[in-house]
């Protein structure tokens, strides 16, 4: 426990300065840069909250393949040299995020949670983690659950069987919103077929 | 490391976003600051998903997995939304020469 803390705080330092970074540092490049701090940081955040599968994808789409993007936007645009300047509503923009944040504080700590009961949490806990992966009966009688009904439905609740089961309408929903996105951006991109300039 | 740890850590970056999203002037600088809140509510999803018991927990176990399936969700609506937005972005500087929103005024009347 005394090591996950360690490792809490340590992935808290980098994820908060990074993104302290992202929005007041001036170079454009390197807030890109930091911003692969705050994706990585997330992503250790994924793993202490036994998310194996989520950490694996925050790192190939948002490290791989969006901060990517971005670095490619800031490098094909010119306004580099300008740099990340803020606008006229700088201070009403702070005093309303502190003002959010006091409130989500205040929430977070107030609310009477409604926690998972102790003796669940071993179980919760291999389901988690286990979100990609089918588990043999006799690994799962290691972790005491030993009856065969018990086992069925551990091995029946993986992410993927969530995914195209209870969830199936809105990933197909996602796959289609994901495939517009993706054609839109192209004819966005697309160089002007009157003129040729691209 | 508590739950509410999370949760702050969680608030913390999305004010940070919320902050960057509204003060700054050039587009790709908003756009980061956006990816920053999607990661702050996804942090919240999958630690909701750790200690909070949802309902029908005693029914169904995968329930405990719903906040994971949340967050694929927005991590793919985020995938979708950098691609536009980037499309944006270039189409904006092919018309403006400049990516600074404070001079993206063609639509004003």
């Amino acid at each position: 426990m005394f090591f996950q803390d360690v490792v809490f705080w340590i992935l808290t330092v980098m994820a908060v300065g990074a993104a302290l970074g992202v929005v007041l540092v001036r170079d454009l490049f390197r807030a890109a840069l930091l911003l692969i701090v705050v994706f990585m940081a997330v992503a250790g955040f994924f793993v202490l909250l036994s998310a194996e599968f989520l950490a694996v994808v925050q790192v190939l789409i948002y490290v791989g393949a969006i901060a990517i993007l971005i670095i490619f936007a800031v490098m094909l645009t010119r306004d580099v040299q300008r740099g990340n300047l803020p606008n006229r509503l700088q201070i009403p923009a702070a005093v309303f995020a502190s003002l959010l944040l006091v409130a989500l504080i205040t929430v977070a700590v107030d609310t009477k949670w409604d926690f998972l009961p102790a003796e669940q949490l071993e179980r919760v806990e291999l389901v988690q983690t286990s979100s990609v992966t089918t588990l043999t009966s006799e690994e799962l009688t290691e972790f005491g659950i030993t009856s065969a009904e018990d086992q069925a439905e551990v091995q029946s609740s993986g992410l993927a069987d969530l995914l195209i089961g209870d969830y199936v309408l809105p990933f197909e929903a996602v796959s289609v919103l994901l495939l517009a996105a993706l054609i839109g951006a192209l004819a966005l991109v697309r160089p002007d077929p009157g003129t040729g300039r691209g | 490391m508590s739950f509410e740890a999370f949760l702050i850590v969680s608030a913390v970056l999305f004010c940070i976003g919320l902050y960057g999203a509204l003060a700054r002037r050039n587009v790709l600088a908003v756009l980061m600051s956006i990816e920053l809140m999607f990661n702050a509510v996804n942090v919240t999803l999958v630690a909701m998903a750790k200690y909070l018991a949802p309902a029908g927990l005693q029914e169904d176990i995968s329930t405990v997995l719903t906040g994971q399936v949340f967050a694929v969700f927005i991590i793919t609506v985020a995938a979708a939304e950098i691609a536009l937005g980037l499309g944006i972005v270039f189409a904006m500087y092919r018309t403006n020469e400049s990516v600074d929103l404070t001079e993206a005024t063609q639509l004003r009347h």
